[in-house]
């Protein structure tokens, strides 16, 4: 190692305290209509089906899955921007699965979300200072010192000049724009955040620059984080632990290092292997996936991975495999898999793990 | 298909009864009484009276309206005049059967439309898909200026100004008049040379502006670049992709066009004194005259529900994305 | 003052004649704001079979230099100088007609995101059998045989059938491949594709990464792919090309630059990038700072107000004098700092740092 200026270790205090945020069975199905006078329901998305989940207090959870897998909408459920079909979600051992407007108030300021798009998510009318200030207003806070202060002491903190306080979002690049958005989240002292795909829409070098940013916010004002994303790379990086997702549920989860260094669901295997490294002798075992994710609208019976693993049996399509610890995992390290690799199999290479 | 239309169709006649429904009721909202404009000078209130029970005035308005609406299915008879199903009722007014009356005005207004839509579709997209191809260059100048200009131009001043200059002060164009193509078919288009003209000319820059913008976002969009990649030749480019594209604005818009113009062009028959529907529905609400303003209303209505219909129809077939529910 | 380097003799990448030589190349946009200065004396060759992999982030000039050799730009807006040369023949200046019979034959294009860049109104069969015709004449039985064929050779199920299917009736992979069969079907030497994986899934975009090697080593295709993920090109590329505010900052095989690059771009991008393996709990080490405006480039060196070194550089000359691509062959760097120097940061502080 070189003099790098090295962050205190972040205490994953896994399993340990009350979680600030617990999801349990949560289901989001999107109803699918037909009819020829009247509409009737004929089907369902089964965006989410089933998915448990905890959060501790400055803890940063990952999630991670391709596209259609269920981790935005996940997202959106914790948020409450979207009503859960089943399941229950707990925020600080209050239950706000369907918690009204007015029982939400208080809560909705600890919550906040950072979005994808730093282009559309900014209303392009507004200056950044009524961006940013707009959620104390809304939730009636009056910061000592006036809401313009807080505004550019805002601004400081993600690294914006506090002066740029009555521009407009045009007038900012991509991944300036995303540090607006991370203080406008910042504006009302959340105690968890949803970012949902934050740094993809960026440049490899603003990318970087964004994750410091959210990686110091996170260990200096203790910020729990359920971070969404499809780069296993990013995710590894800036969370403690991590659930995989696979047509609406979860298949593994577990602190980072035991996950990446030991995957025991095919699927987490294969996506591993299936990142590309910037290293020329990356020889890693490579599994390739054949086919596409199929359609949540109608899941595969039994095990939903089932049509695309190697490894698959008649079991498999009959009976759901749980999501338990297996012998051979690590505390805490969650596998729902009838048929798990092996405990040493690895999707990076030993020698290289311990670099 | 089938069930898509079907079931449009449905929705249609709903539609239908509503906006007839509403006619009704916003008819007797109005403080007036048609009863007494018939009874004429010398009226008695046993005159009055006797008309009232003659015309159906004497129901509240809601039996009147299901009066008209049975009748319209078992016909009746008004002043001695006998009415088959489909009846839409008899003009006191005019005393004359609605559906006469109808039938009689439409093909005016019918030959307005679609004489002028001739006109302008083929300039409108014509010129626009060249302003399009020629993006930046004079022609697109030109053509852009011209439909800015023609285009802000209103009926009732373009029309006035055209028949003073084309008819009273040069005698170059016959003054608009109606008469029936099967009768004499110069006298025909002769007869609607004049508002012809002036209805194309404002449409076509209407239609040119569409074209133009639609075409030029087609022309930006991925696929076109695609298009030129695979080495497709400019003409090809612009029409079998670019063109594609931008044909599902136009028909829409034009279909919901071609409805409302097909329901009268009020302030155009009135600019050229033609006697089609347009001049029909003013005439007849001016008249307090009932059953023929629920007619006019409902033609008109009828039309621009039936042309919603088939611009959907015809937008699933255009562009395979879209599939009919 | 900048003091324009001259021409740089650039050898063919893997030996032999090159395919596509492009010399001096320059791009220039005239918009409202000034003269947008796309590409800047650019010089690469791509050699006959061989992958070139281009890299560089959004504003880098890579898209728009292979618009420019395909001919696609805006002929009223775009100035072009220098030379390209396919195959011998030159492209610069030739018409039209020359170039659209060149197009989809000679050399095609695949492109990132093939949903729109599909037609929503014609069958995936129309549009690849419309390219084998306008080139062979092929009737549109022949046409059609041949769409099958290539479906079949880039692994689309059913392609009797699919062949009759729109874009949207596909799926992400299966579109690409279709893409990928479309900018085949006329068997061109040189196949340009811009960040065919960027809108995929990672085990989708492995598929397809796959796919592109089996097809080139089958039918001999060179190919450039333009990339911003260092981590693609390592996989499929065997030189690379990276590139900053439209010119080229460093040039190599893939070993050479991702194992001992030389120019500070190229290590803030590799330290930017969080890998599998890398350590967690310290921060990244992103380039500082945001891409300079193309109408308005830094005097001398563009990358000089971003870069980390320039003050080691002996005279100063990072902000007066533009460096060179040197030297003339092989991996090279243009950066004023000595190739002694750029060896010992690299080893000294630039590796310890990358996973």
């Amino acid at each position: 190692m070189s003099n790098e200026p090295t962050l205190k270790p972040a205490v994953p205090t896994v399993g340990s305290g009350d979680p600030l945020l617990s999801i349990t069975g949560l289901k989001k199905h999107f109803p699918v209509t037909d009819g020829f006078l009247f509409k009737r329901q004929v089907g369902a998305v089964h965006a989410v089906d089933g998915v448990d989940l905890e959060v501790f207090p400055s803890e940063s959870v990952g999630l991670v899955g391709e596209s259609g897998c269920g981790k935005s909408t996940t997202g959106r459920l914790v948020t409450r921007l979207l009503e859960p079909t089943a399941g229950e979600i707990r925020y600080a051992g209050q239950d706000i699965t369907h918690a009204g407007r007015k029982e939400l108030a208080p809560i909705r300021s600890e919550i906040q979300m950072i979005f994808q798009d730093p282009y559309s998510s900014l209303n392009p009318r507004h200056t950044v200072g009524s961006i940013i200030g707009a959620p104390m207003e809304i939730n009636g806070i009056k910061p000592a010192g006036g809401v313009q202060r807080r505004v550019q002491e805002l601004l400081e903190t993600v690294g914006l000049n506090p002066e740029h306080y009555n521009r407009f979002p045009h007038e900012f690049s991509g991944g300036q724009r995303q540090r607006i958005g991370v203080a406008r989240a910042l504006s009302l002292s959340p105690k968890l955040i949803v970012a949902d795909e934050p740094v993809s829409a960026l440049d490899v070098s603003i990318q970087a620059q964004v994750v410091n940013l959210l990686q110091e916010l996170q260990r200096e004002l203790g910020i729990a984080f359920l971070f969404i994303a499809h780069d296993l790379s990013v995710v590894r990086h800036f969370s403690q632990r991590v659930a995989v997702m696979y047509l609406g549920k979860i298949v593994e989860i577990a602190d980072r290092k035991s996950l990446y260094e030991s995957p025991r669901h095919p699927y987490t295997h294969a996506l591993l292997s299936a990142v590309p490294e910037a290293d020329p002798d990356d020889d890693r075992e490579r599994i390739r996936l054949t086919g596409d994710v199929p359609s949540p609208l109608n899941p595969p019976s039994g095990c939903r991975f089932r049509t695309r693993c190697w490894k698959a049996q008649d079991k498999c399509a009959v009976e759901e495999p749980p999501l338990v610890q297996l012998s051979g995992n690590a505390e805490g390290h969650l596998t729902a898999c009838h048929f798990p690799e092996e405990a040493a199999v690895s999707g990076v290479p030993a020698q290289r793990a311990e670099v | 298909m089938l069930r898509f239309l079907v079931r449009r169709t449905l929705g249609a006649l709903v539609i239908l009864l509503i906006v007839s429904m509403v006619t009704y009721a916003l008819f007797f909202a109005i403080p007036a009484d048609p009863a007494r404009l018939y009874c004429g000078k010398t009226c008695t209130p046993e005159n009055l009276a006797l008309i009232r029970h003659d015309m159906g005035f004497d129901h509240a308005w809601p039996v009147q309206y299901w009066n008209w609406l049975s009748t319209i299915f078992t016909g009746g008879t008004f002043n001695g005049v006998h009415c088959g199903a489909p009846c839409f009722g008899y003009s006191f007014d005019k005393k004359e059967l609605v559906g006469g009356i109808l039938l009689d005005r439409f093909p005016t207004t019918l030959s307005l439309t679609v004489g002028s839509a001739v006109v302008f579709l083929i300039f409108g997209i014509g010129t626009g898909m060249l302003a399009a191809h020629k993006q930046g260059k004079p022609a697109d100048k030109i053509a852009s200026g011209f439909s800015l200009l023609a285009s802000s131009m209103q009926i009732y001043v373009a029309g006035p100004l055209a028949l003073w200059a084309l008819c009273y002060s040069t005698d170059l164009l016959a003054l608009p008049t109606y008469v029936p193509i099967t009768e004499d078919p110069l006298g025909w288009a002769g007869g609607l040379l004049v508002p012809w003209i002036v209805l194309s000319l404002i449409w076509t820059a209407n239609y040119t502006r569409m074209t133009r913008s639609s075409m030029v976002e087609q022309l930006s969009e991925d696929y076109v670049r695609t298009a030129r990649a695979k080495g497709m030749s400019g003409t090809s480019v612009f029409m079998r992709y670019a063109w594609r594209g931008a044909m599902g604005t136009i028909v829409t818009v034009f279909g919901i066009d071609l409805g409302v113009l097909l329901g009268g062009a009020i302030i155009t028959e009135t600019t050229f004194s033609l006697h089609g529907l347009g001049e029909l529905a003013i005439h007849s609400f001016r008249d307090s005259d009932l059953s023929l303003l629920v007619g006019v209303t409902v033609v008109a209505a009828t039309l621009i529900v039936f042309f919603n219909i088939i611009v959907d129809a015809a937008y699933a077939l255009i562009d395979p994305r879209i599939r009919l529910a | 003052m900048t003091t324009q380097a001259k021409p740089e003799e650039v050898s063919a990448g893997s030996g032999g004649t090159p395919f596509l030589s492009v010399r001096d190349l320059s791009v220039r946009f005239s918009t409202e704001d000034g003269v947008v200065r796309a590409v800047d004396s650019l010089s690469f060759d791509v050699a006959p079979g061989s992958t070139l992999g281009i890299v560089g982030e959004s504003g880098s000039g890579k898209s728009v230099t292979n618009l420019a050799v395909l001919g696609l730009h805006n002929p009223d807006r775009t100035e072009i100088s220098g030379s390209i040369k396919l195959d011998g023949q030159e492209l610069v200046g030739a018409s039209n007609r020359e170039l659209e019979k060149l197009r989809g034959r000679k050399m095609s294009m695949i492109f990132q995101d093939p949903l729109t860049a599909l037609s929503p109104f014609h069958t995936i069969g129309k549009q690849i059998g419309e390219t084998f015709r306008k080139h062979t004449g092929a009737s549109k039985k022949e046409a059609r045989d041949r769409a099958i064929e290539m479906l079949t050779k880039v692994g689309i199920p059913q392609p009797t059938s699919r062949v009759d299917d729109y874009p949207h009736q596909f799926s992400g992979g299966m579109r690409q491949r279709a893409m990928i069969a479309m900018s085949l079907v006329c068997d061109p030497k040189l196949v340009i594709a811009d960040e065919p994986t960027t809108a995929l899934d990672v085990t989708v975009q492995a598929q397809i990464l796959d796919l592109l090697k089996d097809l080139q080593q089958e039918m001999g295709t060179a190919i450039i792919l333009i990339t911003h993920d260092l981590g693609v090109v390592a996989r499929t590329a065997q030189d690379i090309m990276v590139m900053y505010a439209g010119r080229a900052v460093e040039r190599g095989t893939v070993r050479e630059v991702l194992k001992a690059p030389q120019h500070p771009y190229t290590w803030g991008l590799l330290s930017s990038m969080p890998s599998l393996t890398g350590d967690v709990d310290v921060p990244l080490r992103p380039v500082r700072g945001t891409p300079p405006s193309l109408i308005n480039l830094p005097s001398g060196c563009p990358f000089n107000p971003r870069c980390d070194f320039r003050e080691q550089v002996v005279g100063g000359g990072c902000t007066t004098e533009r460096p060179p691509l040197s030297p003339a062959t092989g991996h090279a760097a243009a950066c004023h700092l000595t190739p002694a120097q750029r060896q010992d940061i690299f080893i000294d502080q630039i590796k310890p740092r990358l996973g």
